[in-house]
């Protein structure tokens, strides 16, 4: 039994009456793993339905430009991914038991999370007030909005859900009931949809730009 | 979040008091009756609506009493309307995939016995567990709640193609409120389901008893833990798919509804859509469903075989790799059940290919059943006839479906009754035969008392006769062009048909009153039946080393150790011609396997 193995079977509580977990991680980061390509199948389903959907329309509106569109979201996902690093920082220090520089990591990874959310509703905003509704817009096919919508609201929904657990996980680290293990498996999560956004982006933006 | 606080592999505390014994309850041995409980309910329901619906092809213009207090728009009088008997079509179809053929072989048994069988205390995440099944049971009230609105269940079947399904109540009955109760329903049975999924796979990664290597699991094991493999895919696509045709239905979106689209006069505000997307997400989802729902059973068939002969298969471990690659493969060949829809029939084509390379694992596995019952002395139980009876079954019902793969054959016989004999012999009736085969063999030790043989022989000769009376002229019917999903066809060109389907609707309600002999030992043998000893079936895999019913934390204090492969039978043991799982003597006699 390699160190690495030993540790995950001792975080299993009884690991010598227990076979060895082959992945030697624990029971929880394993799930949060399993749940990771489930919704990675979910988000695929949407936006394949998506890739169909704008092929098989004639009228597919670009309406992108890059002033205030494209720029808003290159601050976005650079606000996504500087809160990837935070996280990995919040990942690294708790590792280190040093729960005053996790707390500040993972309150700075809400905070860009927040940033985040917060451009993403006023872009939202913006494009509601141009007349994009789920059902119509004024360029051309209807399914602009809808898929717009849908994609970016599926994500949104991530990050909100994202947001909670990490404020959640930051109180209860601090207050010792939570572990160093629930930070890296909430950091999992928060990468994934740090990912997703790195397939969002293209597929939904950068494909739309208005030549 | 809330989930971590608990140790995953922490088992909870003893149950106290009838709420949180019986009902709230963490332990996967009462999730898994619970389960067991909801399935049968389900499975006489629809078992109930297809009486009727066989009763309206042949008698359309005979009431049944009662029947307008059901649906006063419906069932007029007692007697259904055309589009009733599509609602009827519709929840039977849906009560039977979701909440029969993928609750009973896969969540009940394998919540039940998976943990045991792995020598775990209970699943990894004891109150998911508790979720999913609560979630699955609210996926039911919700669906149920759809009889009892005024317009009542959708018309648009279990597959509910778009744009029927999608464009509201302009379309038919049940086409509004119904039919968005029907994708809430599913909405959410896809969040339960995938729940226990992610549930299954971790205990069966993480929880396995010291010695309980991968290849020391027993075939229903590995057949529970592929199928969670498979549903954890497929209802994370059938979720997003309902969530957009509510959107359809609701918020005004059109994914599913192409431009133009006029129905009862009525110009439908919607534009742009394609129907074919709501198929090819459905059926992505819909073909592994198959396989949920199968898998499960073959596993059960092959545990109870194994033990019913004293001998071990000719090979386990091809078993278990056939149904991995049957896992693999039943992502792609979504596409054979569109060849009508209007796909590219290139598409048709390649599609065609995998589907009957699927033919191959699920024929090596019914070989290695027959070529090990093959000279085997075979105890002819009622577990062991309901055994056979499923390959039976799955021969019967997958022999058609090389017919069916086909696009050249397939476009003639899709829209016909060849098809519904087809997926009600393979999917439907064999995976009951494979619950049934499961519910005989582990009765004793879920309730601590044996369910009576004659009953259950009497039973097994009664629905095997029954169910090849029901679907194999169903064969004959779609050969000679009789269309399915007609409610009447008396007046119709396909008249002289009406004494086949007399036939067909007379076995139909036999075969389903002997059901009820099933549901009578069932619930005799609970309070009646003899007391069931630990091991009734000189069984080796861990099961059998738990007293029946087993207690809350399953194996007491003591930690069980595996040194065997499961199938340790035909040798000289100290107890018989089997040396269990966990007993540490080694076989002197000639052991396979």
């Amino acid at each position: 039994m390699s160190d690495s193995q030993a540790t995950a079977a001792a975080a299993h509580g009884h690991g010598a009456y227990m076979e060895e977990s082959p992945y030697a991680i624990p029971s929880r980061k394993l799930t949060m793993w399993l749940f990771i390509i489930s919704d990675a199948v979910t988000f695929g389903a949407v936006l394949m339905a998506y890739g169909y959907l704008r092929v098989a329309s004639s009228d597919w509106p670009t309406p992108f430009k890059f002033t205030p569109s494209i720029l808003n979201v290159m601050i976005m996902t650079f606000v996504l991914i500087t809160s990837s690093l935070t996280m990995l920082g919040a990942v690294d220090s708790a590792k280190l038991g040093d729960k005053a520089k996790t707390s500040r990591f993972l309150w700075s990874t809400v905070l860009l999370g927040a940033i985040f959310a917060g451009l993403h509703i006023r872009e939202w905003l913006g494009m509601i007030g141009e007349g994009v509704r789920l059902f119509q817009n004024p360029w051309g096919s209807s399914l602009f909005g809808a898929t717009f919508f849908c994609i970016t609201g599926l994500h949104l929904l991530h990050v909100f859900c994202g947001i909670i657990a990490i404020i959640v996980v930051a109180r209860k680290f601090a207050n010792g009931s939570l572990t160093a293990g629930h930070v890296e498996t909430t950091g999992l999560y928060w990468h994934f949809v740090d990912l997703v956004w790195m397939f969002v982006v293209p597929l939904i933006y950068l494909t739309n730009i208005q030549h | 979040m809330e989930e971590t606080s608990v140790q995953p592999t922490h088992v909870h505390a003893p149950p106290q008091g009838f709420l949180w014994k019986h009902v709230f309850s963490l332990d996967h041995k009462v999730i898994g009756k619970q389960y067991y409980a909801l399935a049968l309910v389900a499975v006489f329901t629809g078992m109930f609506l297809s009486w009727l619906m066989r009763f309206h092809l042949v008698w359309p213009n005979t009431p049944i009493p009662g029947l307008q207090f059901l649906s006063k728009v419906g069932a007029p009088g007692g007697l259904i309307t055309p589009e009733y008997y599509l609602s009827l079509l519709t929840m039977h179809g849906t009560l039977m995939v979701f909440f029969v053929l993928t609750n009973a072989p896969f969540a009940a048994f394998g919540n039940y016995f998976l943990p045991i069988q792995i020598g775990a205390e209970d699943m990894a995440f004891p109150r998911f567990n508790m979720m999913s099944f609560w979630t699955t049971f609210l996926a039911f009230l919700v669906l149920m709640l759809a009889f009892f609105i005024p317009d009542g269940p959708p018309i648009s079947g279990w597959t509910a193609y778009a744009p029927l399904s999608a464009v509201g109540g302009d379309a038919g009955p049940g086409l509004a409120w119904g039919q968005n109760l029907w994708a809430i329903s599913i909405a959410i049975f896809c969040a339960g389901s995938l729940l226990g999924a992610l549930n299954f796979i971790a205990t069966t990664i993480d929880l396995r008893a010291k010695g309980m290597t991968f290849m020391r699991m027993p075939i229903c094991t590995w057949a529970w833990f592929i199928t969670s493999c498979i549903a954890l895919l497929a209802f994370a696509v059938l979720l997003p798919a309902c969530i957009l045709l509510i959107l359809d239905r609701t918020a005004g979106t059109s994914f599913f509804i192409p431009s133009g689209l006029v129905v009862s006069d009525h110009l439908q505000p919607h534009s742009g859509g394609s129907p074919l997307l709501w198929q090819h997400l459905f059926w992505f989802f819909g073909h592994p469903e198959v396989y949920i729902a199968i898998l499960p059973a073959a596993g059960i068939v092959s545990h109870i075989l194994i033990n019913s002969m004293r001998k071990p298969l000719l090979s386990a471990k091809v078993i278990i790799y056939s149904m991995m690659s049957i896992g693999f493969l039943s992502y792609m060949v979504w596409g054979h059940h569109m060849f009508l829809s209007g796909m590219n029939p290139a598409s048709g084509l390649a599609f065609s290919f995998p589907t009957l390379t699927i033919t191959i694992p699920a024929t090596i596995i019914t070989l290695i059943w027959i070529g090990s019952l093959y000279g085997a002395n075979l105890r002819m139980d009622s577990a062991s006839l309901f055994a056979l009876g499923f390959i039976s079954m799955f021969v019967t019902g997958g022999v058609s479906g090389f017919f069916l793969a086909q696009p050249s054959l397939d476009i003639y016989l899709h829209g016909t009754y060849f098809v519904v004999g087809h997926f009600h012999m393979v999917m439907g009736v064999a995976a009951l035969f494979g619950v049934f085969a499961a519910t005989y063999f582990w009765f004793g030790k879920m309730t601590g008392h044996m369910m009576n043989e004659t009953l259950g022989k009497v039973h097994f000769w009664l629905t095997f006769i029954g169910t090849y009376c029901i679907f194999m002229p169903f064969h004959y019917l779609g050969l000679v062009g009789n269309i399915r999903r007609y409610s009447s066809f008396v007046n119709d060109f396909m008249g002289p048909l009406m004494p086949l389907h007399k036939f067909i609707t007379i076995a139909a309600l036999c075969t389903g009153a002997a059901q009820f002999i099933f549901l009578f030992n069932l619930v005799y043998s609970r309070f009646k039946g003899p007391k069931a000893p630990d091991n009734p079936w000189q069984g080796t895999t861990l099961e059998w080393t738990v007293p029946s019913p087993p207690p809350w934390n399953n194996f007491g204090d003591t930690h069980p150790i595996v040194y065997h492969d499961p199938y340790q039978y035909g040798v000289k043991g100290s107890k018989g011609d089997f040396i269990m799982q966990d007993s540490p003597e080694q076989a002197t006699g000639g052991v396979a396997g």
